[in-house]
């Protein structure tokens, strides 16, 4: 719902990362790390990135997402197991104190520039 | 916005110091290159997208510490009664506990003008001026607080905007955060909407005046709610006759003299 707004952050990070030797280089890709857990739809923030990136030097770059998968781990029995729907007790003991060790990621792992030499 | 720095990449920079002169290439500003590829160069960002926000709600968590104030993030559906829910919560609390309340909404003053009449302050946001936005950032809280005397208040509530979805993303620097869900929504909606149910530290089951009329099965919705959140507390709650109030209230006051404590 608010992927417009993750789109326009994704690029002033973006813009920020390059380099003071590649200012004025196009990015290509942004490779992206998008959690399960998140309220976030690829295709709307695909579509909000083409949009934002007009008059950036990220026009044209492709916004690669990668879909982290839930993992939890038992606090009780240190289980640790893929979360594919939305139960969260452990499938070993039953017990609910479990931590979320990935899922939640909305992370810009790198930007891919265009580079000349 | 804030100055970027990259904190996660800096750890791979090594200090010459412990680690004596060599003779490497130090790559520009502290940002590593992963690899060449042909006509490519691959800078290693890793950051959250969200860090701003969380960067603010951290601040925010400091200046509410300082303060000693509690701040309650209470979150639901449109419709589901917060509203309600919070005036009955405020008639019964004050003045006790010094309450003021931020209240979100994308248009009108009604929720406000509503709140208002218990006497707390209440400060409106129309998330229209900042882009008719889905939830409460954290950057429009401190806004919000700015008109306020914290000295003066030792529970801040902040109701959201009604969605389910966006504002569990969103750390605004709070203490607590409560889901409201009525039981004309349907008992299938924490398995709808995990993310919520899971950032949640209570579930307030709203308008159970009306169960004699509904075919809401209040066994499941427990039992959805346990699954995605194990030994969260539910209350059973009509914010019109309110029936159930003494449990949640207790469960409030506990929290918020816990901190103030």
């Amino acid at each position: 719902m608010h992927e417009m707004g993750i789109a326009m952050e994704i690029v002033d990070i973006a813009k920020a990362s390059m380099p003071a030797d590649m200012q004025g280089a196009r990015v290509q890709r942004v490779n992206l790390q998008v959690g399960k857990l998140s309220a976030i739809v690829p295709d709307s923030l695909r579509f909000c990135f083409d949009l934002v990136v007009k008059d950036t030097p990220l026009e044209g770059a492709e916004l690669a997402i990668e879909e982290v998968s839930v993992v939890a781990r038992c606090k009780d029995c240190q289980a640790q197991w893929t979360v594919t729907e939305p139960v969260f007790t452990c499938t070993a003991c039953r017990s609910g104190a479990i931590d979320i060790l990935s899922g939640r990621e909305l992370d810009i792992k790198s930007i891919e520039i265009e580079d000349e030499d | 916005m804030w100055f970027f720095t990259n904190r996660t990449t800096r750890r791979y920079h090594h200090n010459h110091k412990t680690h004596g002169p060599h003779d490497h290439h130090h790559h520009d500003q502290g940002r590593d290159v992963e690899s060449r590829k042909s006509g490519t160069r691959e800078i290693k960002v890793v950051r959250r997208v969200l860090d701003a926000n969380d960067i603010m709600a951290e601040r925010m968590r400091t200046v509410f510490a300082e303060k000693k104030v509690f701040v309650l993030n209470m979150m639901s559906s449109p419709g589901s009664g917060k509203t309600t829910t919070l005036q009955k919560t405020l008639a019964r609390i004050m003045p006790d506990l010094r309450c003021a309340v931020i209240v979100g909404d994308i248009c009108t003053t009604n929720d406000a003008d509503r709140l208002a009449r218990s006497g707390a302050p209440v400060i409106q946001i129309n998330t229209d001026a900042f882009g008719g936005d889905c939830h409460l950032a954290a950057h429009v809280v401190e806004r919000a607080v700015a008109d306020l005397d914290l000295d003066a208040v030792d529970l801040l509530v902040v109701e959201n905007i009604g969605n389910l979805v966006c504002p569990a993303e969103f750390d605004i620097g709070e203490d607590k955060r409560v889901v409201v869900l009525s039981v004309t929504e349907g008992e299938d909606k924490p398995a709808k909407y995990p993310l919520m149910f899971r950032e949640c530290d209570a579930t307030l089951l709203n308008k159970i005046d009306l169960l004699p009329y509904l075919d809401f099965e209040m066994d499941l919705a427990r039992r959805t709610i346990a699954q995605i959140h194990p030994g969260m507390p539910v209350f059973e709650i009509s914010a019109k006759t309110e029936a159930g109030f003494e449990a949640w209230i207790e469960w409030l006051v506990d929290q918020v003299k816990a901190k103030l404590r």
